[in-house]
């Protein structure tokens, strides 16, 4: 499949032609609610979502999941979702991690640097009640002590599909 | 008393005195000396085994012996067998002397040991807390210690930490984190600059600590591989295999073969996956797109392929103690033996992409170099150290099934960012070979994957080499088959050093590149 991404490149000098159905190995799932999730960011969020993520003590298997939702598999970005680097041009906050004592300040002053509205979502099991972790001596035991949290997308770590699955029902019950 | 021959050698003619020796495994030499005479026996290991000090970590025996116990490790490369040193401390009298200022590869052990036990090395040039940060955490916590119990909320010291500073004129500080640009753990960098170039970063860390050693603490040996799963996401089947090992030889276990052929197989992929992430990072950091796009679909192909392997993207819930739980039925092989040749020749078009551009090599040849002195003085491990001309992997090291493989241990002697880079392409290669090794041999062994243990009291040292280099772990289990205590020590722990040195003299706009090129963990080192 990469390969005939390659191919192509040599032979048209272009690699942005989009893979047949067939060919993708994105879960169709994913490719059928595509319009309907597009439709939804063009009305609810005038056309884009911006979402900044932060890790509170995660193993970055998480973040690594994050990642792959850009990738040109699940093309995140085609429903108008983009990751920013600054807090300042996000409307979600994705947290994820059980949040170790040294990055709670960090977490609020993120989530302080962010616009209205703006809405927190947890991602894998640490975030919601410290999972493995939440006896520790040094974790805050869950993200919704802290913050007002809206979602909460479960798995360890939860599959890019699922993100994206996540963040459609978020996006539906937002007024 | 009588050294053990293996000893004799190496001390040679110098006077030691060995309070008590005792091998209770082939490769585990455990010595116990006075207190005056640590430091002086550690010196001679360290000199004459050529080997930086690759554990040093404290127990709490109080409760038994009214003591603390210091372990020092050391690698003897020759007898591929491990060597530790351990003193006695006195309760009432916490301290020793620092092993820090000659061996400097001990210096970050000996802050995790002040900080963790407050057991304190006497003239140790740095004792400053890594992962108790004092802005959150008071003086006089020590949360590895048996007794420890939590501070009262609100009670804080309130102190600052204190960074090294460059002083003179035109010099100035650029901070940068915890909070990062990209989705990536946090860390801080703190870099003192005189114009373009950087003349000193000084990388805080310790952000994602979550206390994982106190945590296994009392958890059975089942429920410590679920979570040394969940120590460094990136690395879970090199860390659940490293606790395995770690008791499996003490609890005299025979893993069966096939599950040590599979065990291979799986790291491997592991290896795979992310070695593909990282030569796909360096591409990103350089702002050349396609390549790391192009490795990210690698990376997919392999994840999607794990997911059909054992139902996780991330190899997690295969290890148990004693062998693994899913097996790999032909079905499962012929999906390998279909995948390989794709993802080889994805892998061989990707590097072909990045070596063939001279914008490209223009920006890693001769960027970020670590020198091999200086890899080997701070005890750098792994890509890093095999990218500035030390040759060491365990893989080889060590007695293991990889005995039974050929490969090559990959080598390069410039250290700069390219080196890494090539180091990574060319272990891709290796990997390739062994995982059809792997598939060659299991259909001929049988089909036991797995042997029950019987739990009892041991200790042990287990490490494996995972992409990034040795996972090290030792731990002891009590009478009732829980962890007393469990010490992990990430190849990233003495690598994060090395990158601050490897910076030097480079331009800001480089240090992304040079990051991404040794690509170390933040929660591993963490813990």
């Amino acid at each position: 499949m990469s390969l005939n991404i390659l191919k192509n490149s040599i032979k048209k000098g272009r690699v942005t032609i989009p893979l047949s159905l067939s060919e993708s190995a994105c879960p169709p799932d994913v490719e059928k609610m595509r319009q309907e999730l597009k439709n939804l960011i063009h009305a609810k969020f005038g056309r884009s979502l911006h979402i900044r993520e932060i890790d509170t003590g995660s193993c970055c298997a998480c973040e690594s999941e994050i990642i792959a939702c850009s990738n040109p598999i699940y093309d995140i970005q085609r429903f108008g979702i983009d990751f920013v680097a600054s807090p300042r041009h996000a409307d979600i906050l994705l947290v994820t991690g059980p949040i170790s004592r040294n990055m709670e300040l960090a977490l609020q002053k993120t989530y302080e640097a962010m616009p209205e509205p703006k809405f927190v979502i947890t991602v894998g099991e640490c975030a919601t009640n410290g999972g493995l972790f939440r006896d520790s001596y040094y974790t805050r035991s869950g993200v919704k002590n802290i913050l007002p949290v809206v979602l909460h997308i479960p798995g360890c770590p939860p599959s890019p599909q699922k993100i994206i699955t996540y963040l459609q029902l978020f996006i539906q019950k937002v007024p | 008393m009588e050294y053990p021959n293996l000893l004799k050698e190496i001390i040679g003619g110098e006077k030691i005195a060995v309070i008590e020796s005792s091998q209770p495994f082939k490769d585990e030499l455990y010595l116990t000396v006075d207190n005056g005479e640590f430091v002086r026996l550690c010196h001679l290991l360290h000199k004459r085994l050529n080997s930086a000090v690759k554990m040093f970590f404290a127990e709490d025996l109080r409760a038994k012996l009214d003591k603390y116990v210091l372990y020092c490790v050391f690698l003897n490369e020759q007898k591929r067998s491990w060597i530790i040193v351990q003193q006695y401390i006195h309760k009432n009298n916490p301290i020793f002397a620092t092993l820090a200022k000659d061996i400097h590869s001990a210096s970050l052990f000996e802050r995790e040991i002040k900080e963790m036990f407050g057991i304190e090395a006497q003239g140790s040039p740095d004792a400053r807390r890594l992962k108790l940060h004092d802005e959150v955490w008071p003086q006089g916590f020590f949360p590895l210690r048996k007794d420890f119990s939590l501070p009262p909320e609100g009670y804080l010291a309130g102190l600052q930490y204190k960074f090294k500073r460059v002083e003179g004129e035109g010099i100035f500080e650029v901070p940068v984190g915890p909070v990062h640009a990209g989705i990536i753990g946090p860390g801080h960098f703190r870099f003192s600059v005189a114009g373009e170039p950087i003349i000193n970063l000084e990388i805080r860390l310790g952000w994602t600590h979550r206390g994982v050693e106190k945590i296994l603490e009392g958890k059975t040996i089942h429920e410590a591989v679920r979570i040394f799963e969940c120590i460094s996401g990136d690395t879970a089947f090199g860390y659940s295999l490293a606790f395995c090992l770690s008791i499996e030889k003490a609890f005299g276990v025979n893993v069966p073969l096939r599950a040590q052929l599979l065990r291979a197989m799986f790291l491997e992929l592991e290896r795979l996956y992310n070695h593909a992430n990282d030569i796909g990072g360096i591409a990103l950091d350089v702002g050349f797109s396609f390549p790391a796009q192009f490795a990210s679909l690698i990376k997919e192909g392999i994840l999607q392929l794990n997911e059909k392997l054992c139902g996780s993207r991330y190899l997690k819930g295969i290890n148990v103690v004693g062998g693994i739980q899913k097996d790999v039925d032909s079905v499962k092989q012929q999906l390998i033996q279909q995948a390989l040749p794709n993802i080889k020749s994805d892998f061989i078009a990707l590097e072909e992409m990045l070596f063939s551009s001279v914008s490209f090599m223009d920006r890693v040849d001769s960027t970020g170099i670590l020198r091999t002195k200086t890899a080997r003085d701070l005890g750098v491990t792994g890509v890093a150290a095999r990218a500035s001309g030390i040759g060491l992997d365990m893989r080889k090291a060590l007695h293991s099934i990889y005995d039974t493989f050929s490969f090559r241990i990959i080598k390069e002697q410039s250290g700069d960012v390219a080196a890494r880079l090539k180091v990574r392409c060319n272990e891709v290669k290796e990997s390739f070979g062994i995982i059809i090794q792997c598939l060659e041999q299991i259909n001929k062994c049988p089909p036991e994957i797995r042997q029950e243990v019987q739990e009892k009291e041991v200790f042990g040292i287990g490490c494996v080499e995972a992409w990034r280099g040795p996972v090290r772990v030792w731990s002891r289990i009590n009478t009732q088959g829980k962890i007393e205590r469990c010490k992990i020590v990430d190849p990233s722990f003495q690598n994060w050093e090395g990158l601050s040195f490897a910076v030097l003299g480079n331009i800001i706009p480089d240090f992304p590149l040079c990051n991404k090129s040794f690509d170390l963990s933040y929660s591993g080192n963490d813990l």
